[in-house]
């Protein structure tokens, strides 16, 4: 561990202060066996009471959920990637590479030979539970928790809707409700896991696309799931928020892809928002011990 | 199957995760397709070209298991010189008769044996009462000796008919047929036949759309076809199996909901053909035939004593007066013309939502609406309880809620987890379920539904000197006090032997003297030995891996029907990795992980004495012991509507011209010719450009059939909140339409509005030359929940498969245009307008026949 608490690896529930913490627990959602049915989404607010979203058509494939809320804890994104005429792509001559940002949307554009037919990706996303969580860490209330699993639980009866977890949150997953203002988010069950049951979303998968269980355990299994399908021609497949060097200190929660973060909406180099915060603690300290000294500077400058 | 069946889908992804190849055909890129190494666009409605070219390419790449085919199915039998395939006539078989449509089979029958066509040879009436359901486990009768060739080159044998019969199905006529490049179509057939032999067997899964085709029957033998020349039968890992559309489909045809069946496939007596008990029996076991039918006698009499009990004498014919009778066709579809006609005065409904999820919606309804009472039992307020207030034809002035005749009574329902019972899935496995929790306020059970009007109609006619309330009258009916127990229902139809009282084990405990009962043969021994054995659950690590201690399966728990044929003709297994059934030659009996389907201790050398009938005349090799001779069908000589085997008909609605034959649909197809049923013009008759466009009809993951389990549930209405119909990017080029913008189609019957959305996941596709575009559409919506919507099912009309009378829903002809659809008397106007551009005056009746010798208009 390093100097600095608020990034790097680390093993978050004993630093919370859990002298004889379980193991982290977590999700490892491997999006190559999902099939969309979204009983994740269903189970979640089942079990959590969660009301529902509005009945809205939103035309983004089979997703009318949109994307995580106060009111969605689980939510599976659809993606159709339209067939590639490899040939037609191998004759067409690579672009020169400008700095400039795309045009095409993530995903679209893809290799010569990569891939040819229709794909249609599924992926059920679900709060990270950060190493480092930044909604965590400006939560003015202590309403939002570091558990003995290692995942963070917002009480929202401490909540006072303040809001600042909103903007800390690097993948945009906590949200607050509209009737009552409070800040919601996925509790990765902790009302179940006391109990030694399984998170809603994981029980009700019936693909096992979710899987939940303790993080290192994971871990290896989703190493061996890549090594898998690398074996088997996907070389598309790849881990997300595995990594305890990225910029949250790796996810309680993460996934295997098809494809670039960016096509699932996921964004591809998350950094906890309070990274520089000690950083900048240390400055704005320099800067008042300077003020202070000039200020005393300037007394002295007085008398002398 | 990921979309309607994603809890099952999970052991597909299991074995796609230890190296199965999953192959997904369908029109459109579905949830399953997602998953699948393969998915095969296919255009609706094409799939016996696309079965037949593989039946083709196993046959002329002599591709087959020639072993199992020449010792199990019936390919080396002679079949009638008379007999003249579609290949000869046109795409006629012999012995059509234009009068009915229907065919005299005798010519279709095993060479020698045509007089044993018997009451097969009248098909019409057969097509009135869904004769082919009566086959579901069993076939009809033929004789036990058939002249056979075994080296298969008697031009007369089966399979030598089958090779000329498909000989024209070639990769390029299913390219032009199906729309599937030849390249995708082969993959298809070398992943197929390299996947089954002696090492390897292959699973052919399909959901019950598949069967909803006027030649839906014809399909399904279609898959059977290659699984038996494939050796894919009888065996582990193999199968054709039906994915059912809800809990218990399986289960509501054992023991029916069907019109024309009784417990256990006994047929429902005919007026006219069965007048009496002896008749009805032997209609049943055929004197003189091969199989376990022989035993019929013992089924039907228990059956009788399950119902009248003490009642039920040898001198009263077991109270076989007192079973209804048939009169004709009374299935679901006859029934709602029927209302309609005013011949029908009341109904009940049970689980059931024919405004929103029956074809031709508005017959359904206007159907309902002609009726003295109604009765709906459901777990909501569903459209078909309220049809005469909130139905469309309200708002187009064809019902009037004030004058609405109909009464309705609406009984609130226990749902699956608030009553306890079995489920039948489709391996024929019951499981028993318990009760989770009790129903709301005043919904009850079905079961205490039926029980307490039984009882209250016992009482009322306690007294009646009618003749015909004295089949209620002597009705046994003790099922307890209050709530009736389902161990008690359950334990009736297991049996009785009735001089003990003790539960019977087995069917062959069945007598025919009136000393054993049973509700239902094939489910004896579901409480052998006084155990409810459906409701074990002994997990599958502490059995072996059939695991046959989980649940129990009909017959006598046997997880693999005709697993004899896991055996070579010797009783040796085809291989140590298929091993299944085999003789263990010094115990003298068939053994193995499974039950054995076959006599117990009957080697596979025994030869039937001359002369034997029964179970005695089946030979040590014939494995398919409910056959009239024993062996797996790939020709059927006798007892299928429509042909011995299945030929590429268009559907009844097609744009395009049969590519194959002159005969353009299924002639014997069921058809309901009336001003209210009228259907899309197809070539050759003109005015098939009105209604340009192919489209299907399915379900999404997030709703239930007609939608009474789901739109009334916001955490599912709010995944799939809107009506929608899916077109590709090309033809919403070609009609305008915008994603997320509103279309209506229209067909002869009606215009539904739906937004849209447009996807690749869907493709357009050359057909004959021409491109094809297919729409989708969900059915879920109608006019009650938190989301509503048209109901696509508005869209079909009434034509059924002749077998067994099942409505051809997945594939019609249609319009797509941009923007709502007209509302009130404007929209009746819209639709007749679109009849009249088709040429579909009232009292037009198309031909049925347009082969070229035909009278046609063409």
């Amino acid at each position: 561990m390093g100097i600095n608490s608020l990034y790097g690896p680390l093993d978050p529930a004993p630093d919370a202060g859990y002298p004889d913490a379980p193991p982290r627990m977590g999700f490892f959602t491997d999006t190559s066996v999902c099939i969309g049915c979204k009983a994740c989404e269903v189970a979640c607010k089942t079990w959590n009471a969660i009301p529902d979203d509005g009945f809205n058509l939103l035309g983004h494939s089979y997703d009318n959920t949109g994307g995580l809320s106060a009111d969605s804890w689980r939510h599976v994104a659809f993606i159709e990637q339209p067939a590639v005429d490899a040939l037609a792509a191998a004759g067409r001559p690579e672009p020169q590479f400008l700095g400039m940002p795309g045009t095409t949307l993530p995903g679209e554009s893809v290799p010569a030979g990569s891939r040819t037919d229709f794909r249609w990706l599924m992926m059920s996303n679900v709060c990270k539970h950060c190493t480092h969580a930044g909604c965590l860490d400006v939560c003015p209330t202590g309403s939002l928790f570091r558990t003995e699993f290692g995942t963070v639980v917002v009480q929202e009866d401490i909540c006072n809707g303040c809001g600042y977890c909103v903007a800390a949150c690097p993948y945009g997953v906590i949200d607050r409700r509209e009737d009552d203002g409070r800040a919601w988010k996925c509790t990765l069950c902790y009302d179940r896991l006391g109990d030694g049951l399984t998170p809603a979303c994981a029980q009700a998968c019936p693909t096992e696309s979710i899987v939940f269980g303790e993080l290192s355990e994971l871990h290896a299994r989703a190493d061996e799931r890549v090594a898998k399908l690398h074996a088997d021609g996907v070389g598309s497949a790849r881990l997300y928020g595995h990594d305890q060097d990225d910029g949250v200190g790796g996810d309680g929660a993460f996934f295997l892809l098809l494809d670039e973060p960016e096509v699932y909406g996921l964004p591809p180099d998350p950094i906890v928002t309070t990274r520089d915060l000690p950083d900048m603690w240390k400055r704005a300290g320099l800067a008042a011990l300077a003020m202070a000294a000039s200020v005393a500077v300037s007394f002295l400058g007085r008398r002398g | 199957m990921a979309e309607a069946h994603p809890v099952g889908f999970q052991w597909v992804v299991e074995a796609k995760n230890r190296g199965a190849k999953v192959i997904h055909v369908d029109p459109r890129f579905s949830r399953t397709s997602a998953l699948a190494n393969t998915h095969v666009p296919v255009r609706a409605g094409a799939d016996i070209a696309f079965l037949g070219g593989i039946v083709n390419y196993i046959l002329g790449n002599e591709k087959d298991f020639r072993d199992y085919v020449l010792a199990y199915t019936n390919a080396s039998m002679i079949v009638s010189a008379k007999y003249r395939d579609t290949e000869d006539l046109d795409g006629l078989f012999s012995g059509f008769d234009p009068g009915t449509n229907t065919y005299d089979q005798t010519s279709w029958m095993y060479a020698g044996s045509e007089e044993h066509a018997g009451d097969s040879a009248d098909s019409a009436a057969g097509r009135e009462t869904a004769s082919g359901l009566r086959h579901e486990s069993h076939g009809v009768p033929v004789p036990a000796d058939v002249p056979r060739d075994e080296t298969l080159q008697d031009p007369n044998c089966v399979y030598q008919i089958l090779k000329r019969h498909y000989a024209r199905y070639t990769p390029e006529v299913v390219e032009q047929v199906c729309g599937v490049p030849r390249e995708k179509f082969l993959e298809v057939c070398e992943a197929w036949t390299a996947n089954s032999g002696r090492e390897r067997t292959t699973c052919l899964v399909y959901s019950v759309g598949w069967t909803q085709h006027s030649v839906g029957v014809q399909y399904i033998r279609t898959g059977a076809i290659i699984q038996l020349l494939l050796g894919n039968m009888g065996r582990p890992g193999g199968g054709v199996l039906a994915l059912r559309g809800h809990a218990s489909i399986q289960g509501s045809t054992d023991i029916p909901t069907l019109f024309n069946l009784l417990p256990g496939y006994l047929p429902m007596p005919h007026h006219a053909q069965h007048p009496t008990f002896g008749e009805w029996v032997d209609e049943i076991r055929h004197p003189g035939q091969k199989g376990f039918w022989a035993n019929a006698e013992s089924y039907a009499v228990s059956l009788l004593k399950a119902y009248f009990g003490d009642a039920a004498t040898r001198d009263n014919d077991w109270g076989y007066g007192w079973l209804p009778r048939l009169t004709g066709d009374h299935g679901t579809y006859r029934q709602a013309l029927d209302m309609i006609d005013g011949k029908i005065k009341g109904y009940f409904l049970l689980g059931q939502n024919p405004a929103v999820g029956s074809a031709h919606g508005r017959a359904q309804r206007l159907g309902m609406a002609n009726l003295d009472w109604l009765v709906v039992r459901d777990l909501y307020m569903i459209e078909s309880a309220t049809f005469w207030k909130n139905g469309p034809e309200v708002e187009t002035g064809e019902i009037t809620p004030e004058s609405c005749r109909t009464e309705v009574f609406f009984f609130p329902a226990a749902s699956h987890a608030e009553k306890e019972g079995t489920f039948t899935q489709t391996q024929r496995m019951l499981q028993w379920r318990e009760k989770a929790v009790e129903p709301p306020g005043d919904a009850r059970s079905d079961l205490w539904f039926f029980y307490h009007l039984g009882r209250r109609l016992k009482a009322r006619l306690a007294s009646s000197p009618l003749p015909r309330d004295a089949a209620i009258q002597n009705l046994t009916w003790e099922y307890g006090a209050d709530e009736p127990s389902g161990e008690r229902v359950l334990q009736e139809i297991n049996g009785f032997d009735l001089s003990t009282g003790k539960l019977l084990s087995s069917f062959t405990e069945m007598k025919p003297d009136g000393t054993t009962s049973g509700g239902c043969w094939i489910y004896t021994g579901v409480f052998a030995d006084g155990v409810n054995q459906a409701a074990r659950r002994k997990p599958g690590s502490e059995q072996n891996w059939v695991a046959p201690e989980w649940g129990w399966a009909w017959p006598a728990n046997r997880r693999t029907l005709y697993n004899r044929a896991s055996a070579d003709p010797d009783g040796k297994p085809w291989s140590e990795r298929k091993k299944y059934v085999w003789w263990d030659p010094e115990k003298g009996e068939w053994t193995g992980a499974d039950v054995p389907d076959f006599e117990r201790t009957k080697p596979p050398t025994y030869e039937p004495p001359e002369g034997a009938s029964g179970v005695a005349a089946l030979s040590g090799r014939d494995a398919f012991i409910m056959q009239g001779d024993g062996k797996g069908w790939l020709y059927v000589p006798s007892g299928l509507i429509d042909g011995p085997l299945p030929t590429h008909y268009e559907p009844a609605e097609s744009m395009v011209r049969n590519p194959l034959y002159g005969q353009q649909a299924n002639p014997t197809r069921k058809v309901y010719d009336r001003d209210d049923n009228p259907t899309n013009p197809s070539p050759p008759r003109q005015h098939a450009d009105v209604f340009p466009y192919v489209f299907s009809t399915s379900r999404l993951t997030e709703h239930h059939t007609a939608g009474g389990m789901s739109r009334q549930l916001a955490y599912l209405s709010e995944l799939q909140p809107e009506m929608f119909v899916e077109v590709s990017p090309a033809l919403a080029a070609e009609r305008g339409l915008e994603h997320l913008g509103w279309a209506h189609i229209v067909t002869a019957r009606a215009a539904i509005e739906a937004r849209v959305l447009v996807t690749e996941r869907l493709t357009p596709l050359r057909i004959d030359g021409r491109v094809v575009h297919q729409l989708w559409l969900p059915y879920h919506w109608g006019s009650e929940g938190l989301v509503t919507g048209d109901s696509a099912n508005d869209l079909i009309g009434i034509t059924l498969d002749p077998n067994v009378l099942i409505q051809e829903s997945k594939v019609g002809t249609c319009d797509i245009q941009p923007g709502r659809r007209p509302v009130g008397k404007a929209l009746l106007a819209y639709v007749a307008d679109y009849r009249r551009r088709a040429g579909l005056a009232p009292g037009s009746r198309p031909p049925t026949v347009t082969t070229k010798d035909a009278d046609g208009d063409q």
